[in-house]
């Protein structure tokens, strides 16, 4: 008899319906947890998806549909591909971290810079527009964090990881285009190996690369997030105003 | 044939208790017939299974649901591997401030959660998309022994990580029509990229994949999990350009065809 992997499909639509509620249902509840405190508005119905990234009343504005995501992915890879520039040129890199940790960082450096001019080159090629729906080179601040402390680095580096994790797992349901789709796909899975390899370096022999904070103990899921979410804790590095008033 | 030479040689204790002798074994395997068993057979391994083949899983359907049965049924696969694993005792449990069996125990935990879960969404086991645990045999026919020897155990374990960061992505475009389920296999496909990298420097190996390497140590049967890793043009920039192609390529992972998946999936299934 064979095991086979197929659809015994009686009922398609409906089947898929009963499965598709379902999941919903769990998906809900780990949502609840996740986000417990917030309001999510989950509503894309009312999302417009063909507005363009830009200018909007004087504030560049993300804009919607595949645009709007990748816009906001390249926001987001502007922030960590800065964050690592400093953290390798910082003036006590070579002393602060061990051979180990540097090459962590400078390999997270490289990576994150090589996503930043990915999406730079794959929106000035697609957007009928670019000198005017391009997102700008934005502008940072880290405030007091110091770069030659190796825990303050870390910690900063976790967060940033793990939020681009929960940004990108958020964002792949907003994404039209297949191609578009699997693109952020083969980016997020790195960023979940860097959230994986820094959380190692700070608490080595332990459970953190997937740790009980950010992958569900009931669910085995990891934390998807919308943009609404994403923005104001990535927000409190960037300096150069935007807004997001077309993703959920 | 120099297969079965190979098999010995990975099975052979002195092999996988030395580093050294383990790379001379490698290399001397990758001269005399990898080009010629990794071209023919997938994971180079399926010709020594010497099965009747009654009981492998055929291709899902690129549906939504074909890709919840896809994804349970490797599920099963690592779920299964770890709990026997955990089991057998063959993972060292004071080594590295007990690290090895904290890692594993999590994975382990994932996993289980993640048979549950895709039962569930795929609406308990009475229904008819449920799709039951194949049989599987993580010895492949006696060639590996996973559950007596630590080494193997992890470069198994590797490769099924390796594979299922690249299975979800492969089936990602099959949910892009049911956003709640496709945010779903995200959340998987992130926490298996979590488990590969830890498993990858357990082996003393980087988080994430250089080309289409895989890795020191890593069996040459295990190649079919990373061929077509090394792509560096990606819609049409070269992430070669700034850093060279090892880190271009380390930073996107490549998907899996569904085909590609099962092919390996059926190695370790009887």
């Amino acid at each position: 008899m064979k095991n086979e992997v197929k659809i015994h499909e009686v009922d398609p639509s409906l089947d898929s319906r009963r499965s598709f509620l379902k999941l919903s249902g769990l998906t809900l509840v780990t949502a609840g947890l996740v986000l417990a405190g917030c309001s999510d508005n989950d509503n894309n119905d009312e999302m417009p998806d063909n507005t363009l990234p830009g200018i909007k009343n004087g504030i560049f504005d993300l804009g919607s549909g595949d645009f709007g995501v990748l816009t906001y992915a390249y926001a987001l890879e502007q922030l960590e591909a800065d964050f690592y520039t400093k953290v390798v040129n910082a003036a006590n890199f070579n002393t602060t971290f061990n051979d180990i940790e540097r090459q962590v960082l400078t390999d997270l450096y490289h990576h994150e810079v090589v996503h930043r001019d990915f999406f730079k080159a794959a929106l000035t090629g697609a957007l009928p527009d670019p000198s005017s729906q391009l997102l700008p080179s934005l502008a940072f601040s880290y405030g007091s964090l110091n770069f030659n402390s190796r825990n303050e680095v870390l910690a900063t580096a976790k967060a940033l990881e793990d939020t681009g994790v929960a940004a990108y797992n958020g964002a792949g349901k907003l994404i039209k285009s297949a191609d578009y789709l699997l693109l952020a796909g083969k980016i997020v899975s790195v960023e979940a190996r860097h959230a994986s390899a820094i959380r190692s370096l700070i608490n080595p022999n332990s459970k953190d690369f997937a740790g009980d904070d950010v992958v569900s103990a009931s669910t085995g899921l990891d934390v998807a997030q919308d943009p609404s979410k994403i923005l104001p804790i990535a927000g409190g590095f960037i300096t150069t105003k935007f807004t997001a008033k077309y993703l959920p | 044939m120099n297969i079965l030479k190979f098999i010995e040689s990975f099975t052979d204790d002195n092999l996988m208790k030395s580093t050294s002798s383990r790379r001379d074994s490698f290399s001397q395997f990758g001269n005399i017939g990898k080009n010629l068993a990794l071209a023919s057979i997938p994971f180079g391994l399926s010709a020594m299974a010497n099965k009747a083949m009654a009981n492998d899983i055929t291709p899902t359907p690129a549906t939504p649901i074909g890709a919840l049965q896809f994804a349970l049924t490797l599920e099963y696969l690592e779920n299964e591997f770890y709990a026997m694993a955990l089991d057998s005792g063959v993972i060292p449990a004071s080594e590295n401030a007990g690290r090895d069996l904290k890692v594993f125990q999590q994975i382990a935990d994932h996993e289980a959660d993640h048979v549950k879960f895709l039962i569930a969404g795929l609406g308990g086991t009475m229904s008819p998309n449920f799709v039951p645990k194949p049989t599987f045999d993580f010895t492949v026919g006696g060639a590996f022994d996973p559950f007596n020897d630590y080494p193997t155990f992890l470069a198994l374990a590797q490769a099924f990580e390796d594979t299922g960061v690249r299975a979800y992505k492969g089936q990602a475009a099959n949910l892009i029509t049911t956003p709640d389920l496709l945010t779903a296999a995200l959340q998987i496909h992130s926490v298996e990229a979590r488990h590969a990298s830890e498993v990858r420097r357990l082996r003393g190996l980087k988080g994430w994949i250089s080309n289409e390497e895989r890795g020191a140590g890593m069996p040459a049967a295990t190649q079919a999990v990373y061929a077509g890793e090394g792509v560096t043009m990606q819609a049409g920039y070269n992430t070669a350009s700034l850093f060279g192609a090892a880190a271009g390529s380390e930073a996107y992972d490549e998907p899996l065809t569904t085909q590609q998946v099962v092919d390996i999936a059926n190695i370790f299934i009887v």
